[in-house]
């Protein structure tokens, strides 16, 4: 490792020492942080999706880890079997399978940057301020296909046209009133991904005055 | 969940809507946080208020004040439960009943001793077996006369989680679990025939009481009418329950012989009188029937003596009589024969006024209540006292050996009530409640010390319609009563209802018992279906039942995973050996897999079905037409039917229960190939 280069900033009150450990780690830290939360939202739901009908008084509920599902799969499956709708667990079963080795890459980019102050090594964490770009805009697709591939053949499928239940917001199929929203995983994830810019944006400015 | 819902509050008149709450809530993040706060919003303005509609209609439909009051005490809005829960006996209908209090709604009849089709009980599946149980000497009993209810009870309070229940006319106990409201088990007492003292239980359900009432020659055997006062016999029995297996056991329970007095009610002692039972009886006087041969009618011959005899039994005591061998085994049952008992201090009798009804023990355990239906008064016994006499030792004994206690040194107090009373109950305050069955009316009436200092002496009577049986208090037979309503099960309605031909509705009415209050009557509830005698009212978030069973391939008979559950659509199978054609198959909204069942006649069917929904009331039906097969499978639920196919033919079977849009499609064909 290079040896680094103490800056002091120009109108700190700081104590001198105090200054010298920050300076030290400022550019390192954040990346830290995108790596520990982008790993502890593996854990957490990323999605939520409510599905809410008279004779369900309290909604029907599926969850969306990056993982797994979870909550009430396999109702809401007997209902969209109705429409033709293929089962949940049938999407993005390869984004699933890979997930955890994918976070933990991610996870080890953000630590490389961190621990290797070169002004390149910043770059590798872009992939991570980019994950929930990509976690949205993939849910997104799967969410347009399940709309968009009815079986023909089901029993309500004349009643249903094709539609794309909404990522975010409310939205209406059947009796049933949709309403998603962002999970505390996904949160953490953009956490990280604003974690990893701040990181990059100080370590890109940083290395100008190391040199 | 329905009950934590957000309702807008009681209003009558005009309604008035705010806009604040959806402004005030515009910022909110998501769609849920909206909902919620503008509820919450909502509620706080609008304050309830009986508007000018309200007064109109107590005006068109002539409500007096009283009846404002009463509906208001028991209407129980849409979507809001019951406080209390009432399980009734239905007599000779065989069932039990569960209202809602103080709605008097009826929630549900729970199939106890005869087949009931819409709960699937008794129409192949493991509720035929549970039948089967209770047949008598292998002859199909497909009712019974159910009496007294008996929720399980720990340290003598109800602990919601089975009930009991009697049949009269043929000897049975029936268990019901009430994690799903179900009956489990039917055991028929190999020593007698006809019975009544039952269910009662021991504080923690150690034993469940029953006792014979009118008596017969021990197991039921024949014996001339003439031989009554040798070869007849009175039966006290202590039916052993394995709670963790949510079963009786018939093994390690046990019976007391004794003399062929006919036994009435029964009740166990709690508190200080913890190990012991009381049982009340009639006949004393061994009066045979024989009107042709020139005997009087049993109901003359029968109340001659002015007094007969409660019985007292230690049953911790009989406990060690067994544990050490002293017992006889009749019909492959335990029976401690009454010289024994007699003999090593198990059985005492102590006389009561003629022809009692109730035996009820109060709250603390330290009194008994006797009520003598031909006497005006109830007879109250010091536990205490009845002790000291045993410690004492001067009694006499009846003419088969056994102690009679001194009437004089066991009584604490006898209080007039009125005529003709029968049960009594407890409230919280230190009142008892007796029916008055000639009176038609409730006597409440306060307990001596330690419950109150202006004890033993009668508060006020309540006229009821009419004919009241038995009554029950919120949790009234507990170490710790609710207080606050009773129900009155009363005999006759006479003019309470809308003529519906001769049989009329029994009549349970709802008595308000408040605190510092009158007594009323606050609302009618007709029994269309069986005579409930005795009730019990158990607080509501006493009882844990399932919404749905806990695991997909639940067996509700063995409340474990059936080891022949399909739990997965695509794994249903048909298996063909020889003559049996076994069929694994799965029940979900809205197909019944496999579909296509082909068998040739006289072949064994071994069909095994299970619903694998998850979502609450998603129950289906399984109804083979024809051979008489009928399930309910709720969710999660596994049945296994058996059964030869012995009439060839092409059955339609389909799902009985309106479960879905596609409902009626909902079917398949089970085909039967000529042979």
């Amino acid at each position: 490792m290079a040896t680094p280069v103490v800056r002091t900033p120009a109108r700190s009150r700081i104590p001198r020492p105090l200054a010298a450990v920050l300076a030290r780690i400022g550019d390192r830290v954040p990346f830290f942080l995108a790596a520990i939360m982008l790993g502890a939202s593996l854990a957490l739901p990323y999605w939520h999706m409510t599905l809410l009908a008279p004779q369900y008084p309290g909604g029907l509920r599926v969850v969306i880890y990056l993982t797994k599902l979870a909550g009430d799969v396999q109702e809401v499956n007997g209902l969209n079997h109705y429409i033709g709708m293929m089962k949940l667990e049938e999407a993005a079963t390869f984004e699933r399978a890979i997930a955890p080795y994918g976070v933990a890459a991610l996870a080890l980019l953000a630590l490389l940057a961190g621990l290797l102050r070169r002004r390149w090594t910043a770059l590798l964490a872009t992939l991570v301020v980019s994950f929930p770009i990509i976690f949205v805009a993939d849910l997104q697709y799967w969410l347009w296909y399940f709309g968009h591939n009815l079986d023909p053949h089901a029993a309500l499928s004349s009643a249903i046209k094709p539609f794309t239940p909404p990522v975010l917001g409310t939205g209406r199929v059947g009796q049933f009133v949709v309403e998603t929203r962002f999970g505390s995983g996904l949160y953490l994830a953009i956490l990280a991904a604003l974690s990893a810019l701040v990181g990059i944006t100080t370590r890109l400015r940083g290395s100008a005055e190391r040199g | 969940m329905a009950e934590n819902r957000e309702r807008p509050p009681f209003q009558i008149g005009q309604q008035k809507v705010s806009r604040r709450g959806l402004l005030g809530a515009a910022a909110g993040l998501s769609a849920g946080a909206l909902l919620a706060s503008c509820s919450v919003l909502q509620r706080k303005e609008e304050t309830p208020k009986l508007g000018a509609t309200a007064e109109e209609i107590i005006k068109q439909r002539q409500l007096t004040p009283e009846d404002v009051t009463a509906a208001l005490m028991t209407y129980v809005p849409s979507g809001k439960y019951d406080e209390f829960l009432m399980f009734s006996s239905t007599g000779h209908g065989g069932q039990v009943l569960v209202h809602g209090l103080p709605s008097m709604r009826l929630l549900k009849v729970i199939a106890v001793f005869s087949p009931e089709p819409w709960q699937g009980y008794g129409y192949g599946g493991y509720t035929s077996e549970v039948l089967e149980g209770g047949y008598f000497k292998g002859k199909p009993i497909l009712w019974g006369d159910t009496h007294h209810p008996a929720l399980s009870e720990t340290n003598g309070e109800y602990d919601g989680e089975f009930l009991f229940i009697n049949d009269k006319a043929n000897g049975r106990i029936a268990v019901i679990d009430l994690r799903d409201f179900e009956t489990k088990q039917i055991v028929k007492n190999p020593l007698l025939v006809n019975e009544h003292g039952g269910c009662f239980v021991t504080p923690n359900t150690e034993y469940v009481l029953e006792a014979d009432q009118y008596s017969v020659p021990l197991g039921g055997v024949y014996a001339p009418i003439t031989e009554y006062k040798e070869k007849y016999r009175g039966v006290l029995t202590f039916w052993k329950f394995d709670r963790q297996k949510g079963r009786i056991v018939p093994e390690e329970s046990f019976a007391i012989e004794t003399p062929p007095y006919w036994h009435d009610l029964a009740d166990a002692g709690k508190g200080p009188s913890h190990g012991w039972a009381f049982w009340n009886s009639f006949n004393t006087e061994l009066a045979i029937p024989g009107i042709a041969e020139g005997r009087p009618a049993l109901e003359i011959a029968t109340t001659q003596r002015d007094m007969d005899y409660l019985h007292v039994v230690n049953w911790k005591k009989a406990e060690e009589l067994i544990a050490a061998g002293k017992y006889e085994t009749i019909n492959g049952f335990k029976v401690i024969r009454m010289d024994v008992a007699a003999k090593e201090g198990v059985l005492f009798l102590i006389p009561e006024p003629k022809s009692p009804h109730g035996v009820d023990v109060t709250p603390g355990g330290d009194y008994i209540i006797v009520a003598g239906k031909l006497d005006p008064h109830v007879t109250v016994y010091s536990f205490a006292k009845i002790q000291q006499a045993i410690q004492a030792g001067n009694w006499d004994t009846d003419e088969y050996g056994i102690p009679v206690l001194p009437f004089d040194q066991c009584v604490e107090v006898q209080v007039e009530l009125g005529l003709g009373p029968l049960h009594t109950q407890f409230d919280d305050q230190g009142y008892a409640y007796t029916s008055l069955f000639l009176d038609s009316a409730v006597a409440k009436w306060s307990l001596g010390k330690p419950y109150r200092e202006d004890g033993w002496k009668l508060v006020e009577k309540l006229p009821v319609q009419y004919n009241i049986g038995h009554l029950a208090a919120a949790e009234g037979d507990t170490a710790k009563p609710a207080g606050r309503f009773l129900v009155a099960h009363n005999k006759w309605s006479v003019d309470r209802y809308a003529s519906l031909g001769p049989l009329l509705p029994q009549n349970a009415q709802l008595i308000s018992i408040a605190p510092n209050q009158p007594m009323r009557v606050l609302y009618d509830s007709p029994i269309g279906i069986g005579e409930p005698h005795y009730a019990q009212i158990i607080k509501r978030e006493r009882i844990k039942a399932w919404d749905i069973y806990p695991e997909v391939g639940w067996n509700p008979h063995t409340q474990s995973v059936d080891p022949n559950a399909v739990i997965k659509v695509g794994d249903e199978r048909i298996e063909r050996r020889g003559k049996t054609v076994e069929i694994w198959g799965v029940l979900l909204r809205s197909q019944i897999r496999p579909d296509l069942i082909e068998v040739e006649q006289g072949d064994e069917v071994i069909w095994h079905l299970t619903n694998i929904e998850r979502a609450k009331d998603a129950t289906h039906g399984f109804a083979l037409g024809g051979y008489n097969i009928n399930l309910s499978l709720e969710p999660g639920e596994t049945q296994t039917i058996r059964f030869v196919a012995d009439i060839p033919g092409t059955f339609p079977f389909y799902c009985t229960e309106f479960c879905s849009a596609l409902h009626l499609e909902m079917v398949g064909y089970f085909l039967v190939k000529p042979t």
